[in-house]
């Protein structure tokens, strides 16, 4: 195995540039580098102009996601050696995303649906501070915890065929998180989101390619929360329909 | 300097999707071809229904249609329809404990009772609907 590797790092300088371009920069095959410490190394060592994010560097802010050798990935939690098969490895920004610079995406389109699906406890009434906390069992938590470990890194995102493709879809984090409130016995906004997510651009965008779930670095599974929606929605409407009396 | 960038409203480079995406990876192969089995579906649901016109025409038009089904070409086609028709089947049952979370009390079913569940659902509707066709029911 050869002591270094060709990180091959896409540019884009738009003060510069129309077009983006590679850049390839040799650097050290070290067994206990990740592609982070790699792109870390050219920025100290080779150009300090490389622009991409990162802050944790242990898989928990979800600031680092990139796309390895056609891969989404956080690139804190990828070893180098594994993507150095050939001696090269490609670093792209995340798919589906515009480009701001360099290793950067721009995912305000992201925080705008967070918002638009109310990704935090909705309570039609707060009870008084007297009365204390809002207390839940453990039974109660786990219907709900595996959405929450969602570290907002967008791989599911830029593995989505989908959302490239129709820019308007919510998205696969958006509607896991909606789920991880919904399912929430504190929240009461369950109605509240079903007004955005049962729309076209919710649910029912997803063809269920099923590659989110494949990516997710914290086994989120939003594929699976997509679906469960699906069937919520169909059959919350079918009662509606059934019983209109009831409302839903 | 790039005359269209601007210092507080960059110009974002936006990469076009290639119209043959899908061809990116197996997983994106799979999906594609699970969604073309549908046409398969829908071959299957307007073959019965000629099936279904042909019986109730009579005798002669049920020969005439039987006769076009068992030709060669026929055949090949519905064979390769069948094949599809499968794959669809096993895939589409294979994702839907995706969607289907069930509980026992407070424990969460695992998706291979709920898979299992829905093969059984298939084989047994299957065996009723050949037990119908043979005419058991008579």
């Amino acid at each position: 195995m050869s002591d270094t590797v060709e990180l091959e790092v896409f540019r884009y300088r738009p003060e510069e540039q129309l077009e983006p371009s590679w850049d390839t920069f040799e650097v050290p095959l070290r067994k206990e580098w990740m592609i982070l410490d790699a792109l870390n190394h050219v920025k100290d060592q080779i150009d300090g102009s490389l622009s991409y994010r990162w802050a944790c560097r242990m898989g928990v802010c979800g600031s680092c996601g990139m796309t390895v050798n056609g891969k989404p990935v956080l690139t804190c939690a990828t070893y180098l050696s594994s993507q150095a098969k050939n001696g090269r490895v490609r670093v792209e920004p995340l798919r589906g995303f515009p480009v701001i610079r360099d290793l950067i995406s721009d995912i305000q389109d992201f925080i705008a649906k967070l918002k638009k699906v109310k990704a935090w406890i909705v309570r039609d009434e707060e009870k008084p501070l007297s009365e204390g906390a809002y207390l839940q069992t453990p039974q109660q938590l786990a219907k709900y915890k595996q959405y929450s470990m969602c570290i907002n890194c967008l791989l599911c995102y830029a593995a989505c065929p989908i959302y490239p493709l129709e820019p308007e879809f919510i998205g696969p984090a958006a509607i896991a998180l909606a789920q991880r409130y919904n399912m929430d016995s504190r929240d009461q906004g369950a109605e509240k989101r079903m007004g955005v997510l049962s729309q076209d651009e919710g649910i029912w965008s997803c063809t269920f390619v099923g590659e989110c779930s494949v990516v997710c670095p914290k086994n989120v599974d939003p594929a699976g929360a997509i679906q469960r929606y699906k069937l919520e929605a169909t059959s919350s409407w079918f009662k509606s329909l059934l019983m209109p009396w009831r409302g839903r | 300097m790039n005359e269209s960038y601007r210092t507080y409203h960059p110009r974002w480079y936006r990469r076009r999707v290639p119209i043959f995406w899908w061809l990116r990876q197996l997983t994106y192969i799979k999906f594609i071809s699970r969604e073309l089995t549908s046409l398969g579906v829908g071959y299957g649901a307007v073959l019965l229904l000629a099936q279904i016109w042909a019986a109730s025409a009579g005798e002669t038009t049920y020969e005439r249609f039987l006769g076009v089904l068992m030709s060669p070409p026929v055949v090949i086609v519905n064979l390769i329809v069948l094949t599809a028709l499968l794959f669809h089947s096993f895939t589409w049952l294979h994702l839907a404990p995706k969607a289907l979370v069930l509980y026992l009390g407070d424990r969460r079913l695992p998706e291979s009772m709920v898979l299992f569940g829905h093969y059984l659902a298939w084989i047994v509707t299957s065996g009723l609907v050949v037990w119908f066709v043979v005419g058991g029911w008579a």
